[in-house]
């Protein structure tokens, strides 16, 4: 019974979505507050029957119900439990209900946590989030249903792809959905503040929360998908430039413009119209990003064709939620009253230097993501752009970045000197120099150079903008100490997570200096690689519970001292005629040593192996600094001021008889 | 500053960071542009040594070798669209869901006299999927119609002639 309980429960939320979606509307509208007060617990139901819905698929994979067809094509009776439920977003359908589902928790922490909000923005906040959910819960019920069944049921399933089967993905999908699914907050108050022709400094206050929330799970998202692939593809590479990776960085570019650009609306209630084409932006870059990909229109027409129903709901449903806002956006935007211009030096106009190039930067990945696709669609000529594409592209556009990012936070409001600035900055500048000069002697190449210096620049600038602010060394110890107490925690989040981009961009550069190897050898030879001695001493198969793996031992050592002793394997699965390679990691938090076990030659008595070995400086910090940068947002987000004390709105003349 | 002045700025910013970007864009587009080939497109016109190149078909089963060079491990093997075929090496370890008889994407560029070298080898897919652009040479080629089931296997396809394949295909 329960998959039909389950797809009642979703059917159930479709009407709630619809009801929050329209009478909220129409309530705001005519200032009728009974239809108003009726969102949050319309968002509320929402979110319950979509839990429903979630645990009863849930519920049929673990009691491996295979006469649900989603079960039946994704899972096993053999399948470990942590993957039987992971494996429920594992898939199209799924993932979609996940969606979904996310969905609904962000509307109910808007109902919930939004009691300050003025009745009639929350109420259409609620309504907008409500009317892209009902559009979700429609296309999974219509064309993509995760209960689907079939007779007569099959006593085992099907399996997944052992390459999933690994917990770095069972939760990347989630993280980054919370990432995607958070930018429809902002979307929602964008949306709201188009319908009242009305944006505000109290409006940029309740919409930089929700944004820098979504861009810190959106950060921790691509950071765990990239580690994910750098330690189970074994190729020892951690970004491939892939259409679905690009998918999540073009958001998180856009993101991280519009979390910026409402601080000025903030502080300044300048960048009103700019910040809300941004939200709008952000959030139409996720929902195309993920559905194209996951359709498969990005990159093969095939996968698309499969089901044109479903590709055909997809597009209409991002015609509707992006040209829709669009049009909105066009015939009320004129309506929002302009922010005043302000002075090219200063924290403003900083933020906005800011925004232009990270949008330059995420025009530039998006034309390269979307140029193959429209050449072989217009002129059916099939190319491909890589890496080398995206690096001659983006770095260029990036080192700016980082070189604002040193002294713009330092900047006063309004009208700031650039001397001062300057001249605070003098310890910052001469590390940066000392490391311009390692990094000479150290690293090959200018990029790289120019990546690292500006990277320790980022760093130790943000070191000297809170020691600035809390007078280190300036005042004795324990004042300084009092003044940082009294600092807002939106300063050290703020500070953490550039700091968080510069250990990134440092882990980048160094992995450009990567060294590796590929040998065939036969057992007890020993190879050479960045001054490491490398000895397989062995290898022996070891069965599995559904495998059988070859396993390598090889023992690492350095001045004639063991360093480590790794087992990288090679498994081969039975049942599906798969083979996964497991890579063996050695790391010391400064380099990785990574070691990668292949094909078996040559005779039986005295085979050779094929290894390949890889020395990765640094590369633990890219991820590193994805968490740093991830925690300065969870930091900005426990400031105070970012939940209590709201500027209060001047209530709108005509809305006085409502309040 | 007067109220022009700052606007002045603000555009100024605005066309150099947009203006930068774009030219970046281009001057990357025209040097690193991957083009994808057939390997009859490769026999017909063979690309310059310089040019990386994608070369997508199907591996000819019974066609992997290896060899080594010093403790270098070497794989050959040739990859065809049905009409020619293209010898490629690789240095490295041939990706998990590589295959006899399946599809392949090898990127890399001709060596004068060397075959196609790759430096890298994509075989992301199952064995039921086949990548777009192998499906769309294929289908050029004249050597499959998705109509009639799945590709002939891949072995047979240099012996055969059109009109031999889509009868091996619709006789199955």
């Amino acid at each position: 019974m329960s998959p039909e309980l389950g797809r009642f429960a979703l059917s159930l939320a479709c009407v709630f979505a619809l009801a929050q979606t329209i009478l909220p509307l129409i309530g705001a509208q005519r200032r009728d507050r009974r239809l108003m007060t009726l969102a949050p617990g319309l968002a509320l139901g929402q979110l319950v029957a979509l839990a429903a819905s979630f645990l009863c698929l849930v519920n049929a994979a673990i009691t491996n119900d295979f006469s649900v067809s989603n079960i039946l094509e994704n899972s096993a009776v053999a399948k470990p439990l942590l993957y039987k439920i992971t494996g429920v977003w594992g898939n199209h359908e799924g993932s979609i209900l996940l969606w979904a589902m996310i969905l609904g928790i962000c509307g109910a922490a808007v109902a919930a946590f939004g009691r300050n909000l003025p009745s009639a923005l929350k109420a259409r906040v609620l309504a907008v989030l409500g009317g892209v959910a009902a559009g979700f819960e429609l296309f999974c019920l219509t064309t993509s249903d995760p209960f689907d069944r079939v007779w007569p049921a099959p006593l085992d399933g099907q399996g997944m792809n052992p390459l999933l089967q690994d917990p770095g993905l069972a939760f990347h999908p989630p993280i980054l959905y919370t990432g995607y699914v958070g930018f429809a907050v902002p979307f929602a108050f964008a949306i709201a503040a188009l319908i009242e022709g009305r944006v505000d400094a109290a409006w940029g206050r309740w919409v930089r929360p929700w944004a820098v929330a979504a861009w810190a799970f959106l950060t921790c998202g691509i950071a765990l998908g990239s580690w994910w692939s750098y330690y189970v593809l074994g190729w020892g590479g951690y970004w491939f430039w892939d259409p679905v990776e690009n998918a999540s960085l073009i958001p998180w570019l856009s993101g991280t413009a519009l979390m910026h650009s409402a601080v000025v609306v903030e502080k300044r209630e300048a960048l009103k119209i700019w910040t809300v084409l941004l939200a709008i932006g952000t959030f139409s870059f996720s929902l195309s990003g993920t559905f194209l990909v996951r359709s498969g229109i990005l990159n093969s027409v095939h996968a698309f064709a499969q089901d044109p129903a479903r590709g055909i709901f997809i597009l209409g449903l991002l015609g509707l939620v992006i040209g829709g806002s669009l049009v909105l956006f066009a015939w009320r935007a004129p309506a929002l009253t302009a922010g005043g211009l302000f002075a090219p030096v200063s924290r403003e106009g900083a933020l906005v230097l800011n925004n232009i190039l990270l949008c330059s930067l995420c025009a530039v990945v998006l034309t390269g993501t979307m140029y193959p696709p429209f050449m072989s669609l217009l002129f059916g000529k099939t190319i491909s752009v890589g890496k080398p594409f995206f690096d001659a592209a983006t770095i260029p556009l990036a080192i700016p970045l980082f070189a604002f990012m040193g002294f713009g936070p330092m900047l006063p409001w309004k009208r700031a000197q650039l001397w001062p600035v300057l001249r605070r900055l003098w310890v910052a500048a001469l590390i940066t120099l000392v490391a311009f000069g390692i990094n000479l002697w150290g690293l090959s190449g200018v990029l790289p150079v120019l990546c690292a210096t500006f990277a320790v620049w980022v760093i130790a600038s943000s070191a000297t903008d809170i020691a600035s602010r809390i007078a280190l060394f300036r005042v004795p110890l324990s004042q300084s100490l009092q003044r940082a107490r009294s600092l807002p925690r939106s300063a050290f989040g703020a500070a953490l997570a550039h700091a968080g981009v510069g250990v990134t961009v440092l882990g980048l550069a160094a992995m450009s200096q990567a060294q590796h190897r590929i040998v065939e050898v036969h057992v007890g030879q020993t190879e050479r690689l960045a001054g490491y001695d490398w000895t397989l001493t062995g290898v022996k198969t070891e069965p599995g519970p559904n495998y059988t793996a070859m396993v390598a031992t090889i023992e690492i050592r350095h001045n004639g001292h063991i360093v480590t002793v790794m087992h990288p394997s090679k498994r081969s699965f039975n049942s599906q005629n798969q083979t996964t390679t497991e890579v063996s990691i050695h790391t010391n938090g400064l380099s990785d040593l990574y070691g990668v076990i292949g094909d078996r030659h040559g005779p039986a008595a005295n085979p050779t192996y094929v290894l390949r070995l890889h020395y990765n400086p640094l590369a633990p910090w890219m991820w590193f600094g994805a968490l740093i940068m991830a925690m300065g947002g969870a930091l900005s987000l426990s400031d105070r001021r970012m939940r209590v004390g709201a500027p209060r709105r001047a209530p709108l003349p005509d809305a006085v008889a409502a309040e | 500053m007067k109220r022009k002045t700052r606007r002045l700025w603000l555009v100024i910013a605005c066309v150099g960071a947009l203006g930068g970007a774009a030219a970046l864009t281009l001057s990357a587009f025209s040097s690193n542009i991957q083009l994808f080939m057939t390997p009859s497109q490769i026999d017909a016109k063979p690309p310059p040594a310089d040019r990386t190149v994608r070369l997508g078909g199907m591996v000819v089963a019974g066609s992997v070798k290896q060899e080594r060079k010093g403790d270098t491990p070497i794989n050959r093997f040739e990859v065809t669209d049905g009409q020619s075929a293209v010898t490629v090496s690789f240095e490295g370890i041939l990706p998990d869901l590589f295959r006899e008889g399946q599809s392949v994407v090898a990127v890399g560029s001709m060596v004068p006299g060397g075959g196609f070298v790759a430096s890298e080898v994509l075989a992301k897919h199952d064995e039921t999927y086949m990548p777009k652009e192998v499906a769309e040479a294929l289908q050029k080629s004249g050597k499959w119609d998705p109509k009639f089931g799945p590709p002939p296997n891949a072995a047979s396809w240099n012996a055969m002639t059109q009109k031999e394949a889509s009868a091996a295909v619709q006789g199955k």
